[in-house]
């Protein structure tokens, strides 16, 4: 390689590096405002700003979800198994909200400690299977990704 | 092979190697994509928490990493553009952009629609959503700045430099979902233990992958084809090609 | 055939997904192709009538 070409190609090397530790720089400050959601913990800790909306994930806990009177409304528990969030909301719930399964809420936390939904987001895993594969790791005795299905039975 | 790589450099060369291998990355392409849409939409079963709907994964997915390559051999491209000042590195270069912006926008809007039935939403600003849509504005500015500038060759150095300061942004969207809390779901296949997807799903949407990838190969040198009769325009090859075809 | 477009319910997400990627994917390269002739053509009408010879 020539001298200048050597010289070229350091310093192209060096706008990627620079660039990367900015940006660096950059994401550990902001590092807050990345996050989408807040899990219970850092509710229970006080992490999560109070007096305005913000998000809180985590598992549907096993057996809180209720549905009320009215057709859309329902009350659960959202946990991390170590802390909970009771979580009311009042409207449609996609497809993959079950017990058990992952969601993240938006909303405010009430005087009570409750938070009130606004909307409600199921989030799902990174694993894909057949249905035959879920019922024979059942049948044979072996943890399924997921708890069992929701309150209308396995998931199929 | 060293010689046969070096001589790769000559535009002249590039143009009819190309030429010559389009006809059979063109039907490699139809092939794979058919097999692989028939293999995806028609055999794979449906997921057990998803049903049918997850069968978006199969050109989601591929689009989504095709978003990422394209944007590799872009950068890498810039660089041989930015050190050996190479015509042929120029033209790649500009081929491959408006391609990845393609890629980027269809892993988009493919996701969106995976997003609203599943997450119950169309688009949420977690991490990964957001770094991608900001690679979808690094490839328009790209684009922008190449159609901007007078100068070919000063646009060609300008846009390497783009495409190289933009590198930093792979990573972070790959690594989004487990850097940071984000509704979109941690990596399936990319993973170091055994990727948590069933094989009856994934040979399906490796054979996409392909299929995909087979498409930016043959699109990507029609362009690049393109780039070189434009950039060479008054050079001896291409009036000699010009003439050819008069008669 | 009728179950497979139904796809379990979700037909008005699954197939305009694949729509727009076919699009996409016949259109870059024809679009591609087309630059390509349009090029060829344009030089072709530059150059001198009469012999090929440099």
């Amino acid at each position: 390689m020539t001298p200048r070409r050597k010289r070229r190609l350091y310093l192209a090397g060096l706008v990627v590096l620079g660039m990367a530790g900015a940006t660096a720089l950059f994401l550990t400050a902001f590092q807050e405002n990345l996050i989408l959601f807040h899990s219970p913990t850092e509710v229970a800790q006080g992490k999560a700003p109070t007096g305005r909306t913000f998000r809180v994930g985590g598992l549907v806990k096993e057996g809180s979800l209720q549905r009320g009177d009215e057709e859309l409304r329902v009350r659960f528990v959202v946990t991390d198994t170590a802390h909970e969030v009771p979580v009311v909301y009042n409207g449609i719930l996609p497809d993959l909200f079950r017990e058990g399964q992952g969601i993240v809420a938006n909303g405010k936390l009430n005087g009570e400690g409750v938070f009130v939904a606004e909307e409600v987001l199921a989030k799902h895993d990174e694993n894909y299977m057949p249905p035959e594969v879920t019922e024979s790791l059942e049948k044979a005795g072996a943890q399924p990704p997921h708890g069992p299905g929701g309150p209308d039975g396995s998931p199929q | 092979m060293w010689l046969w790589f070096h001589r790769l450099a000559s535009p002249k060369h590039f143009y009819r190697v190309a030429e010559r291998l389009n006809p059979w990355l063109g039907s490699a392409t139809l092939v794979v994509l058919i097999v692989g849409l028939y293999w995806g939409l028609v055999i794979a079963p449906p997921d057990y928490e998803q049903g049918d709907s997850y069968r978006i994964i199969f050109v989601h997915v591929p689009a989504a990493w095709m978003s990422l390559f394209v944007y590799a051999v872009m950068a890498g491209a810039g660089a041989v553009t930015l050190v050996w000042r190479l015509k042929v590195a120029e033209a790649v270069m500009r081929a491959a952009a408006p391609l990845g912006a393609w890629f980027t926008f269809l892993a988009l809007v493919t996701g969106s629609l995976w997003g609203k039935p599943m997450w119950g939403t169309y688009w949420v600003w977690d991490a990964r959503l957001t770094s991608e849509l900001i690679l979808l504005f690094l490839y328009l500015g790209f684009i922008a700045l190449q159609s901007a500038m007078e100068d070919r060759r000063t646009a060609a150095r300008a846009g390497a430099v783009l495409a190289l300061v933009g590198v930093v942004n792979i990573p972070i969207i790959h690594y989004s979902v487990e850097w940071w809390a984000t509704l979109h779901q941690g990596p399936t296949v990319t993973k170091l233990d055994a990727p948590s997807i069933s094989l009856t799903m994934l040979a399906p949407l490796l054979v996409m992958a392909l299929g995909f990838l087979l498409h930016f190969a043959t699109t990507g040198l029609i362009r690049a084809r393109c780039e070189l009769l434009e950039g060479e325009a008054r050079s001896g090859w291409v009036r000699e090609l010009a003439r050819r075809r008069r008669t | 055939m009728q179950e497979f477009l139904y796809m379990g319910g979700y037909y008005p997400f699954v197939w305009p997904a694949y729509g727009l990627v076919l699009l996409v994917l016949i259109g870059t390269p024809v679009a591609a192709r087309r630059r390509e002739r349009r090029i060829l053509r344009r030089l072709a009408s530059q150059e001198p009538r009469g012999k090929t010879s440099a």
